[in-house]
C-alpha cells in the first residue's frame, strides 16, 4: 500500500514536468476557466487512491469546469464557517438537522431543478424529509447511521452504548469531536430524546458525558481513522461508512448498532447562499447523482446511497452489507436529528467547552507559584535598596 | 532640519507602521469588541469575562506548563548556546545551521514525528516491547505536552543566549579573574548576570507561543489535558462563539504582560535593554 503510494507520487512527479495537455484524454472537454468551490466533509468523496473512481477529476473532465475542493470536520465546523463569512462556496453538504437551521436563517440557494434532471433517480423515500419538506434547496449525497466501532481482539461484543463508559477500556476509548452526535450518544443510555429542548434533561446528557470523560483517550473525529487502524484506540462511535473503510485495513474491526437506539443521518448537497457560480454547481450535483458516480463514488467511502439504481455498479458485498443498508427491524431503533432552537444549542455547547476543557491545575500548586513570585519580588526589592544604599 | 529628520524618519518606518495598524492593532480591536459585547444584541456587556472564571484552571494549567518548559529551555539551552559561542568561528555556523535545521521542517509535522514516537502502539513502545518492558504510559500525559513544548520551541533559547554569550566582553572574565574569583564565581557574579537580557528575550520567545498553543496539547495531550488555546480554537470552528473566544484570548493576553512585567523585573537592571 505504502508503497503504491510512494510510486505514484513518483510517478506524478514525473508527469508534473510534462505539459499537462499532452496527456490529457483526447475526449476531455476543454476547460471553460470555471471553478467552482466544493465544501464538504473530510474523507467524504472518492478520490482516485488505490485505483477508485476520481470524481472530481471525472467532473472536470466531462463539463471542463474545475473544482476547487476543501473539508471540514463537522456540522457545527461548517455553521460557524459560513457564518463568519470570508469564503465563498458553491457547494456544501451538510447533514439533516444543520440544513433545516439553514433553510431557517436563510442561508440557502433554492436550486433550479431543471438542471438537475438526475434528480429523478433519488428514491422516493429521501424525497419531501423533515428537513426539507417541498424538496426546494437540497438532493441528497448520502445516508447512514451511527454505531459503534471496536477492536474484536480487545473488547468483548458489545451491543450497547455504556461500552464507552467501561472502565476497563480506559484510555482506549475516543468520542466524538462535536457537540450533538456526543450529546445524542448520552441521550440514548439516559433513555432521552436526542431532540430534547428541555434544559435540565441537556444537563442530565452533559453530566453523563462529563462522568465517561475519565476514560476517553481524545475527542476526535477524522483522527479516528488511524488511531483504530493502528490500534492505538479500541472503541470509537462512528459513522458505519467509516466502518467498511476501515475494516479494509483493519480486519479485527467490527461494528454494532446499540440496542439504546442511533442516530440515522442524511447529508445533501446544497447550495450557499455566498455561491459565486450556481449553473456549475447545479452541474455538479446533477453530476453527483448519475447513478454511475454515485456508485464508484459510495464504493469508495462507504456510506449508503440514496439512489437504488446506483447499486449496481457498486461491489456487490459492499451493496449488500447489512451495516451500510441495516434491515427493517434494526431501522426500527433509528432516530433522526432535527433542528434545535438556538437557546438549546448554546447551551449544548457552553457545557460541551467545559466539558472538553481540561482538568486543570490542583490548588495548591496555585499556593506554591504564588508564594514563589512574592518572594522573588521582595528579594529583588530588598536586594535593590541594598544595592541604592551604598 | 529636524523637522525634515522626523519626516525622513516616518517615511521609513511608514510601511511598518501601516502593516502594524492593519494587522495588529486593528485586529486587537476587534478581539476587545468582541470580549466585551453580547453575542446576541451586540450592547457592551461583561458576562463574558466574567463567564471565564470557569476556565481559570484551565489558564492555570496553560501558564504552569509554558512556565516549565521555559525553564527546561533555559536550563537545556545555556550550556548548549556556551558551548557554540566559545567553538571556533567556522564551527559556530555550521554548529547554528544544526540548531536551525530542525526548524525547516513543518511545526506540525515535527509534533505528529512524536506522536508516531510515543504512542502506546508507537514505535519506543515497540522497541521496548521487543525487550520484555511493558508497554509505557508515554504519550497523553503533561510530560509528553512538555516535551513537545521544549522540542519545538527549543531553538528560540538557543538563539538569543547564543548571541549575547558571543558579544559578552573577554575583559570583564579576565578581570574577574584577576581579582580572584573562582571559577563558579566568574560564572555566577559576571557571565550569568550578563546574559541576562538573552535569557529574558528566550523566555519570552518561548513561553509566549507555548502557553497559547493548542496543537501539541492536542496531539501529546490526552482529554484532560485540553490548553486554554484548544478552548480558544473550539469558540472560533465549532461552538460559534467569537466572544467569549475573544474574552479568553484577552484575559490570556492580559496574562502574558503580567508575566512578562515580572519576568523584566527579575532582570532588575535598567541598563539591561528590555524586550
Amino acid at each position: 500500500m505504502k508503497k503504491t503510494v510512494a510510486i505514484a507520487l513518483i510517478l506524478c512527479a514525473v508527469f508534473a514536468l510534462f505539459p499537462v495537455s499532452s496527456f490529457a484524454a483526447s475526449d476531455s472537454v476543454p476547460l471553460t476557466g470555471e471553478v467552482i468551490n466544493v465544501y464538504n466533509w473530510g474523507l467524504y468523496i472518492s478520490d482516485g487512491t488505490d485505483g477508485t473512481l476520481d470524481v472530481n477529476a471525472e467532473f472536470t473532465r466531462r463539463t471542463g469546469i474545475q473544482v476547487n475542493y476543501s473539508t471540514y470536520e463537522d456540522n457545527e465546523s461548517l455553521y460557524t464557517k459560513l457564518k463568519t463569512g470570508g469564503s465563498s462556496y458553491d457547494i456544501i453538504i451538510p447533514s439533516d438537522y444543520m440544513i433545516a437551521k439553514l433553510i431557517e436563517e436563510d442561508m440557502l440557494e433554492k436550486l433550479n431543478f431543471e438542471n438537475i434532471p438526475n434528480y429523478k433517480y433519488i428514491d422516493e423515500s429521501f424525497k419531501n424529509t423533515d428537513y426539507d419538506p417541498t424538496n426546494e434547496y437540497s438532493v441528497p449525497y448520502t445516508w447512514g447511521t451511527v454505531g459503534i466501532i471496536y477492536n474484536t481482539k480487545y473488547v468483548d461484543p458489545i451491543d450497547s452504548w455504556s461500552a464507552l463508559w467501561d472502565e476497563r477500556y480506559s484510555d482506549k476509548i475516543l468520542m466524538f469531536g462535536n457537540s450533538r452526535d456526543a450529546f445524542a450518544i448520552s441521550a440514548f443510555l439516559l433513555g432521552l430524546s436526542i431532540n430534547s429542548t428541555d434544559e435540565g434533561e441537556i444537563r442530565q446528557m452533559a453530566d453523563k458525558l462529563a462522568e465517561q470523560k475519565p476514560f476517553v483517550q481524545q475527542y476526535v473525529m477524522d483522527q479516528s481513522y488511524s488511531q483504530m487502524i493502528n490500534e492505538e484506540a479500541w472503541l470509537v462511535p462512528y459513522y458505519a461508512g467509516d466502518y467498511l473503510v476501515m475494516a479494509e485495513e483493519n480486519p479485527d474491526l467490527a461494528f454494532c448498532h446499540p440496542k439504546e437506539g442511533f442516530n440515522v443521518f442524511i447529508d445533501a448537497i446544497c447550495i450557499p447562499k455566498s455561491a459565486q457560480n450556481k449553473s456549475a454547481a447545479e452541474k455538479y450535483i446533477n453530476f453527483l447523482c448519475d447513478p454511475e458516480i454515485s456508485g464508484g463514488n459510495m464504493d469508495a467511502i462507504g456510506y449508503s446511497t440514496p439512489i437504488s439504481e446506483a447499486k449496481q455498479y457498486m461491489d456487490p458485498e459492499t451493496a449488500s452489507s447489512a451495516i451500510a443498508y441495516p434491515d427493517e427491524e434494526t431501522l426500527e431503533r433509528a432516530v433522526s436529528f432535527t433542528n434545535l432552537p438556538t437557546e438549546t444549542i448554546r447551551q449544548m455547547n457552553s457545557l460541551w467547552t467545559s466539558i472538553k476543557s481540561g482538568n486543570g491545575l490542583p490548588w495548591y500548586l496555585f499556593v506554591i507559584v504564588g508564594v514563589a513570585i512574592a518572594a522573588a519580588a521582595i528579594f529583588i526589592v530588598i536586594r535593590k535598596k541594598k544595592r541604592n544604599s551604598y | 532640519m529636524k523637522r525634515r529628520n522626523n519626516v525622513f524618519k516616518l517615511l521609513l518606518s511608514g510601511p511598518y507602521l501601516i502593516w502594524m495598524a492593519i494587522f495588529v492593532l486593528v485586529p486587537m480591536g476587534m478581539v476587545l469588541y468582541f470580549a466585551l459585547t453580547d453575542p446576541d444584541t451586540g450592547r457592551f456587556t461583561l458576562d463574558n469575562l466574567m463567564g471565564i472564571e470557569e476556565f481559570l484552571p484551565v489558564f492555570g494549567e496553560s501558564v504552569w506548563l509554558a512556565a516549565v518548559s521555559a525553564l527546561l529551555c533555559i536550563v537545556i539551552a545555556y550550556p548548549v548556546a556556551y558551548v557554540i559561542a566559545k567553538a571556533a568561528p567556522s564551527r559556530q555556523r555550521v554548529l547554528i545551521l544544526l540548531v536551525m535545521l530542525p526548524m525547516c521542517m513543518s511545526f506540525l509535522l515535527r509534533t505528529l514525528a512524536w506522536v508516531a514516537l510515543l504512542e502506546d502502539t508507537g514505535i519506543l513502545n515497540r522497541l521496548l516491547g521487543s525487550l520484555g518492558i511493558g508497554p509505557l504510559k508515554l504519550i497523553r500525559t503533561r510530560g509528553a505536552v512538555i516535551l513537545g513544548m521544549v522540542y519545538n520551541y527549543l531553538p528560540y533559547m538557543i538563539m538569543p543566549l547564543y548571541s549575547v554569550l558571543t558579544k559578552l566582553d573577554r575583559r570583564l572574565i579576565e578581570a574577574a579573574e584577576d581579582l580572584g574569583c573562582s571559577g563558579t564565581q566568574v560564572f555566577f557574579k559576571v557571565i550569568l548576570p550578563l546574559s541576562a537580557p538573552g535569557i529574558i528575550s528566550g523566555t519570552t520567545m518561548v513561553f509566549v507561543p507555548a502557553v497559547s498553543t493548542f496543537y501539541i496539547s492536542k496531539k501529546l495531550g490526552s482529554s484532560g489535558t485540553a490548553l486554554i488555546g484548544d478552548l480558544i480554537e473550539s469558540q472560533f470552528k465549532q461552538s460559534y462563539n467569537p466572544n467569549l473566544g475573544a474574552a479568553m484570548s484577552l484575559v490570556l493576553m492580559v496574562m502574558i504582560f503580567i508575566c512578562m512585567g515580572i519576568m523584566n523585573r527579575f532582570a532588575g537592571q535598567d541598563e539591561v535593554s528590555r524586550i
